[in-house]
């Protein structure tokens, strides 16, 4: 198996060696999780306002569901679209099952409840008076929702980073849903799992190197947003 | 200072959006160049698809996705409609699903053979045994540490196949059924010194790593045969029929053949091809 040490070194070598397969998988799930967070995200503001500004009957059953929706294991989630998007499922005709859309798909459903429910919790946090002054002040209605996302910015993009960093990392609904194909639907994760398997863990270590530092990356960003966050306030 | 944060959030979205465009046109592929193919994890972890299938593109332009899961699923995904062609071991549920109308035909394209591996030690005294059946009685009647599949792979229903021959019903501590590709298994025996059954091309591929032995080899019980199957064209019209065809043609054909007898691992054969000979029970 060869020891801790030597598995490193290999993963070094393949990280710095400039080895095309191992870069190839690292883009793919950018691809697919910068996708996936692209077309969360607006949809993810939308409801997030609405549940934070809004007043409609089951409001409060919303909010709470997605709450409940964060602990939603990422293996059930694929289950779920796997079920879904099987050619004996409901939506089979699309035939996308094993594809880099359905890994988007299962990316964005485990995406939307973290940017909704810290999106909403951050906006929340804002006076609800600010609304009614900037509407007083003559905003329209599209410049009053752009003067409070701008208000809570630094939350925004907060959910937007631990977002990311969930489906970037996840293995259970990529593994289902993408089949997990060289050169197509093989991410990071799923490589893991494979190079695991395999008994390779020279690769397994250099991708799992690219997550942590990613990771690293992602909450030295968070770290520097929420600052500048408290500066402002 | 707030104009200085205004433009580091729009470099931060800048990249963001540059990010994303390049990913959203990665998403389209062409299916009619893309054959899916189900297949066991013992082709692909041995490296023989790797070995395969850069020819089968270069030959006639077909980009093959492999699904690589237990023999089991991979049916499963074939009934369901969710691959064009299923490459897999298990004769009889492969006959089973022929006969219900979900696949075309069985056939026939390599066969290897299962090996019994285990502690060099011998604790069950394999090297006694008379047939595989016999084998696994000895495991059983020393209760020494057994991985199994359990994952209804090939190699899993090779091995209940087994049990039944050898009259034993297998249960209790020393028998550990671990749902996991035969990679990990053999890494599972490994690490627990167990016994366990594999196909001799995984075997081969993971042997330097394994601190296990071959303990029961060589028996008729023991024959491992591969088949290829298209999906039933008239349940599901719109599979990739002509890929899923030409793939079939082309591994069973010269070229693919020639390709499967002359791929080695440590120097060693792992499949021999049989296309040519009739699919064996």
């Amino acid at each position: 198996m060869g020891s801790i040490a030597e598995s490193t070194k290999q993963a070094l070598v393949l990280l710095f060696g400039g080895d095309p397969g191992l870069w190839e998988i690292v883009g793919i799930s950018f691809q697919v999780s910068l996708t996936a967070i692209a077309i969360a995200t607006p949809v993810a503001l939308v409801l997030a306002f609405l549940l934070a500004f809004g007043r409609f009957p089951g409001r409060r059953l919303l909010i709470t569901l997605f709450n409940t929706l964060l602990s939603f294991p990422a293996v059930v989630v694929g289950l779920t679209f796997y079920i879904l998007l099987s050619r004996q499922g409901p939506l089979g005709e699309w035939q996308l099952l094993f594809t880099q859309p359905a890994m988007v798909i299962g990316q964005i459903a485990l995406a939307l409840p973290i940017l909704v429910a810290m999106g909403h919790s951050s906006l929340q946090a804002i006076d609800r008076r600010a609304w009614e002054t900037a509407r007083t002040l003559g905003a329209g209605r599209v410049r009053a929702v752009y003067t409070l996302m701008r208000e809570a910015r630094f939350g925004l993009l907060a959910a937007l980073l631990a977002g990311f960093g969930r489906i970037i990392a996840e293995v259970g609904a990529s593994m289902m849903l993408g089949g997990n194909i060289l050169h197509y639907t093989r991410n990071i994760p799923t490589a893991i799992a494979l190079e695991t398997s395999k008994g390779e863990f020279a690769q397994g270590i250099a991708l799992g190197m690219v997550l942590l530092l990613l990771a690293f990356l992602l909450n030295g960003m968070l770290q520097v947003v929420q600052g500048k966050g408290r500066q402002v306030a | 200072m707030s104009s200085n944060r205004r433009a580091w959030l729009k470099r931060a979205l800048l990249v963001f959006t540059l990010a994303t465009t390049g990913g959203g046109a990665a998403g389209d592929f062409d299916r009619a160049n893309t054959v899916r193919l189900a297949t066991t994890t013992s082709t692909e972890n041995s490296g023989l698809l790797n070995d395969l299938l850069p020819r089968f593109k270069a030959a006639t332009g077909y980009d093959v996705h492999v699904i690589a899961v237990g023999t089991g699923k991979a049916l499963r995904m074939g009934r369901d409609g969710d691959v064009d062609v299923v490459l897999v071991h298990a004769p009889a549920a492969e006959q089973k699903f022929v006969d219900n109308g979900f696949g075309e035909q069985r056939l026939p394209v390599m066969f290897n053979d299962f090996v019994v591996v285990g502690p060099h030690a011998d604790p069950a005294g394999l090297q006694h045994a008379d047939s595989a059946g016999d084998a696994f009685g000895r495991i059983a009647a020393t209760r020494s540490l057994f991985v199994s599949r359990g994952d209804d792979s090939g190699t899993h229903k090779k091995e209940r196949a087994i049990w039944r021959a050898a009259g034993v019903d297998p249960e209790g501590a020393w028998y550990r059924e671990v749902g996991q590709g035969m990679g990990k298994v053999l890494q599972m025996a490994n690490e627990l010194d167990a016994y366990t059954l594999t196909d001799r091309g995984t075997w081969l591929a993971y042997r330097d790593k394994s601190r296990l032995g071959i303990a029961f080899q060589g028996h008729a019980g023991l024959h491992n045969p591969y088949a290829i199957i298209e999906i039933n064209a008239k349940r599901y019209p719109d599979l990739n029929h002509k890929g899923a065809k030409a793939l079939i043609e082309w591994i069973r054909g010269p070229v693919g053949q020639h390709a499967i007898a002359a791929f080695r691992r440590s120097g060693e054969q792992l499949f021999t091809p049989s296309a040519d000979r009739l699919a064996k029970r």
